[in-house]
């Protein structure tokens, strides 16, 4: 059972606390202070620990109470989490501002979900049937869904009752021979990865309606996208346009060391568009973690861990998961701040050694698997990267480039010409093209590869022809590589830009194999005009 | 839990604006201290670090004379509150937040944290209503919003105090029956550019509350006094429904003084040596701007930097950046060529602008007109760099037209001296220099204000 026991605070700086408490262990939740601030165990040794509070610190006094809860920092799970907005540290913003108004005051909220609501729940198994970790006992519905309930992986027995029908989730839904209760939500420690049976390579993509990523840097299930570009080059707009029309079932979606503007505006568009798969509200099928740029720098940390384990959570019901966060390097920012808080030595820029390994373990959580329940279920990442300077060779962009299977590059000189998504399509790439062109092939259109190569074709040919053009003007080009310029304005223009702002912020692969179909023929058409043409000369 | 004052003679060290305390049995982070020292010094302070019975104090105000011997530190049991009461429109204060007008200091009413709350995202409410700042390249293509944070960024010379003067002067909501105050925060600013600033005010019909931190001032206040103001801001915006424009210049001088500060603190320096967490101070700022559902009221923010050496990608603009809802850029070629207000269009954006404009708000063809200037003017200027290698002759027609029409842009609709324009003359404008080019699409037709 939980272990309680009590300390007191001896030191503070900034959020950064000293308690001469003993006997808790590394990454144990605790509580801080008369108002009892959630913090972390970030360090032992063995006279005390040093602490990390998650809230505003300000006003904490010496002498206070420290408490440590016997468990880690956890993400609650359960019905109840689709279409609700939380802070880092999961507490429901909602419920904070019937607390304390519209200004967050530090405050500790006792649950993350309504226990009280009511549920109606079917069964799957019986009395007398064994069960283990992961396996399904029945599902809820919760609103375009079926929610699964399933037994904690550390849970097995042989099921004694079962619940049928309204339940809440205060009340076991099920208990099991030795004793042990099942309720419909459980929790899991936010930092470690939950179990599955095994990760199984990528097969289909998901399918972002941007044409410039779907036909030419897909993302698979399962894969990592990062999309890194200075202020304005449309990271945001990119990454909410994909949370609204991607072909997944879930999204979590991660405002990390944002703005709060750009978050009340999402909230609203999500509450009012609606799904066309499921014609629910796109909130729905939503889950936003909500940790502006002003809101508590360690809860900021936090914010990510948060966002994953919900993630998980959903792909171990069998669901595919796409997480979007925005921006990652905020929350590096946030190590950085914790880390120089606790004195750490500095790495490069500043970030402690371990951002590299960080990054790396989180981006590996992202997988499709084999649940253990024997489902299939995955969760795919879009992570956008804000480099100081707009200068890609920083610590968090060149950490992410090693782990991350997609790079969308936005290129601050398309921003500048209102030429938007902003991605660079000579520099970008995506290690999912391979793996993804017989899924293109077979389900969408049996040219995808052909085309492809003939539009890059294009686009190399465009660059190395600008440079020309520049000095002898578009006339002083041959018929030839006047139309590759024509061409390539028309692919740029008709397919790579998409105006989020219309109804062409969503393109179905169908379409978007039809639009480059028909511009890449009117080149081959030209292309033989012009040969014919000089073969006419010649004659 | 204390329940009074405390005082301490326990001073050990004396380093700059930090003071070190021994012996302090119960102390907070963030309290405020009072230091008592002889000839009349008074100084307040906030506690910085707690290391078991040792505490670190920040001091604000000059320190010049203290000595460890005679100091009496009180420990207050608060945190840093600002007065607040309506008798405060119209008063001028230091960064220390004591008058500077000769009044005696208002009664409060209530006092509330300097630092504020973070707004809870759920509880905003987006900003969608256009101001009119009677600027054409705001106005016309990089629109303000009312609980917009709109940043400029000027180079050292150019003039972006002329600029925010004019502003000032022509700022109005549309819908003008609400009460309208600006705050002015100036931060490390020289008696030239104060005289300057206040003259300005003083000529505005609105009210206004101005901080005033000048370049000889302590460096201290200079980080208080945008949040003094802020504080005073939320109150008047969210308690008293007005709506409030908050001037803050120069947040180059602020970023510079909280470097200062940090390197006094010997805490480790980030890019160009600025504090690692120089994105979060700023946002705890920044973001302060808005509106929140159930107040009528808001608060946009209008900062002025000065991007050092010119550079955009400097640590101070590229934080900024990051954070507001866009950046008016001035540049120093249009200033050379004589235009004013100098803005360069191009890496100029509102990011909230397709939230404030179009039918009901602006005009129906402002979206398609702002676009197609945008459109034009951005190929002009690609084309003034191919015209500088192949020279105007070895041009197209097509080309040297789209020229000639950057020039007049240039010349015309951002050039506008000191002439106002309404949000109306703006639009034509626009749509008068497309139309003498033969630009115009068919989309867009001439109206005029009915
Ligand atoms: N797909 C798009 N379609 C139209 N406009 C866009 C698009 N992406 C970005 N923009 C424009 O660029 C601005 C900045 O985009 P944003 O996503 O906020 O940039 P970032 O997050 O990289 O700073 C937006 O306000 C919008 O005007
Ligand atoms: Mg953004």
């Amino acid at each position: 059972m939980k272990k309680k026991t009590l300390g007191k605070i001896i030191s503070i700086s900034g959020a950064t606390v000293r308690t001469d408490l003993t006997g808790l262990t590394l990454f144990e939740r605790v509580s801080v202070g008369e108002h009892n601030l959630t913090g972390e165990v970030v360090r032992l040794d063995k006279d005390g620990a040093v602490l990390q509070v998650y809230e505003d610190p300000s006003g904490l006094g010496l002498n206070e109470p420290v408490q440590g809860h016997g468990v880690s920092l956890a993400t609650t799970l359960g019905p109840g989490l689709l279409s609700v907005m939380f802070d880092g540290l999961q507490r429901p913003l909602d419920a904070l501002v019937e607390k304390t108004g519209p200004f967050i005051h530090p405050i500790h909220l006792s649950s993350t979900l309504d226990l009280t609501k009511q549920w109606s729940f079917t069964p799957f198994v019986n009395r007398g049937d064994t069960v283990a970790g992961g396996v399904k006992i029945g599902y809820v519905d919760e609103g375009p869904f079926q929610h699964p309930i399933i037994i904690p992986a550390d849970k097995n027995g042989r099921v004694k009752n079962i619940a049928q029908g309204t339940i809440t989730l205060d009340e076991p839904l099920c208990e099991l021979d030795d004793g042990s209760k099942i309720f419909g939500y459980q929790s899991w420690p936010m930092r470690v990865p939950r179990p599955y049976r095994k990760k199984i390579s990528p097969q289909g993509p998901v399918v972002t309606g941007q044409r410039i990523i779907d036909f030419l840097f897909p993302l698979a299930r399962g894969g990592t996208s990062i999309i890194p570009g200075g202020f304005g080059t449309g990271k945001t707009i990119l990454e909410q346009t994909i949370a609204k029309h991607a072909d997944v079932d879930i999204v979590i979606y991660a405002g990390c060391g944002e703005r709060g503007n750009e978050m009340s505006e999402l909230i609203e568009e999500f509450l009012h568009l609606v799904d066309p798969r499921t014609n629910c509200p796109l909130m729905d099928r939503t889950v936003l973690v909500v940790n502006t740029s002003n809101m508590p720098v360690a809860a900021r940390e936090a914010s990510i861990y948060t966002a994953v384990t919900l993630g998980e959570y959903y792909r171990d019901l069998g669901f595919h998961v796409l997480l979007l966060a925005d921006s990652i390097s905020r929350w590096a920012e946030a190590l950085r701040e914790i880390s120089s808080s606790l004195e750490e030595m500095p790495g490069e820029e500043g970030y402690p050694t371990y951002l590299a390994s960080r990054l790396s373990s989180f981006v590996e959580r992202a997988g499709v698997v084999e649940t253990l329940s024997g489902d299939i279920g995955s969760l795919s990442m879009i992570l956008s990267v804000s480099p100081p300077g707009g200068d890609f060779t920083e610590p968090v962009t060149q950490a992410l480039l090693r782990t991350s299977g997609a790079f969308l590059m936005l290129d601050m000189t398309l921003a500048n010409s209102r030429h938007f998504p902003a991605i660079n399509w000579m520099q970008s790439y995506s290690l999912y093209q391979n793996i993804l062109a017989d899924y293109f092939k077979k389900n969408i259109s049996n040219d995808w590869e052909v085309l492809r190569k003939l539009c890059r074709e294009i686009m190399h040919k465009e660059e190395s022809l600008k440079e020309i053009m520049e000095i002898v003007g578009i006339e002083g080009l041959q018929e030839q590589d006047r139309l590759v310029m024509t061409v390539a304005e028309k692919i740029r223009f008709d397919f790579l830009a998409q105006n989020a702002y219309t109804a062409d912020a969503f393109c179905e692969p169908q379409k978007t194999m039809d639009i480059i179909r028909n511009i890449t023929d009117q080149y081959l058409r030209g292309q033989d005009y012009t040969a014919g043409k000089s073969e006419n000369e010649t004659l | 839990m204390r329940l009074s004052e405390h005082k301490y003679r326990t001073t050990s060290r004396i380093a700059g604006q930090l003071l070190y305390v021994e012996n302090v049995h119960a102390a907070r982070i963030g309290e405020v201290v009072k230091v008592l020292g002889p000839h009349n010094i008074a100084l307040e302070g906030e506690i910085l670090e707690i290391v078991k019975d040792n505490i670190l104090i920040q001091l604000f105000g000059e320190t010049r004379g203290l000595n460890t011997e005679n100091l009496e530190i009180i420990f207050t049991d608060t945190i840093r509150q600002v007065p607040l009461a309506r008798d405060i429109i119209g008063r001028r204060f230091n960064g220390s937040f004591e008058p500077l007008d000769g009044l005696p200091m208002f009664y409060a009413s209530e006092w509330r944290p300097a630092r504020g709350y973070p707004i809870n995202p759920v509880a905003r409410l987006g900003p969608e209503e256009f101001i009119e700042t009677g600027i054409s390249a705001i106005d016309g293509l990089n629109t303000l919003v009312k609980g917009q944070k709109l940043p400029i960024f000027s180079c050292a010379g150019l003039p972006a105090k002329e600029l925010v003067a004019h502003i000032l002067q022509n700022a109005r909501l549309r819908e003008s029956s609400k009460r309208f105050a600006v705050i002015f925060v100036a931060l490390g600013l020289t008696f030239n550019e104060y005289s300057f600033y206040l003259e300005a005010l003083q000529n505005i019909e609105s009210e206004f509350v101005a901080i005033i931190n000048m370049a000889d001032d302590p460096v201290m206040e200079r980080l208080m006094a945008p949040r003094f103001a802020l504080t005073v801001a939320e109150y008047m915006a969210f308690d008293e429904d007005m709506d409030i424009l908050v001037l803050v210049t120069d947040m180059t001088n602020y970023c510079d003084a909280l470097r200062e500060i940090s390197n006094a603190r010997k805490e480790l320096p980030g890019r160009r040596g600025y504090p690692g967490y120089m994105y979060s101070d700023l946002a705890s700022l920044y973001e302060r701007a808005g509106r929140i559902r159930d107040s009528k009221g808001s608060i946009t923010m209008i900062p002025v930097i000065t991007m050092p050496e010119d550079d955009i990608t400097h640590p101070i603009p590229d934080l900024t950046g990051y954070i507001t809802e866009g950046q008016i850029v001035l540049s120093r070629e249009l200033h050379q060529q004589g235009v004013f207000p100098p803005i360069d269009v191009l890496p100029s954006l509102s990011r909230l602008m397709q939230k404030g404009i179009g039918p009901g708000k602006t005009r129906d063809d402002h979206r398609d007109l702002a676009n197609q200037l945008y459109k034009n003017y951005a190929k002009g200027r690609e084309l003034k760099k191919l015209e500088a290698i192949v020279g105007r002759d070895g041009m197209s027609e097509a080309d040297q037209l789209l020229l000639d029409f950057a020039d007049l842009f240039e010349n015309e609709f951002v050039h506008q001296e000191k002439q106002t324009r309404s949000i109306y003359k703006t639009l034509d404008k626009g749509l008068e220099i497309l139309e003498r080019f033969d630009l115009l699409q068919h989309n867009l037709q001439k109206k005029t204000e009915a």
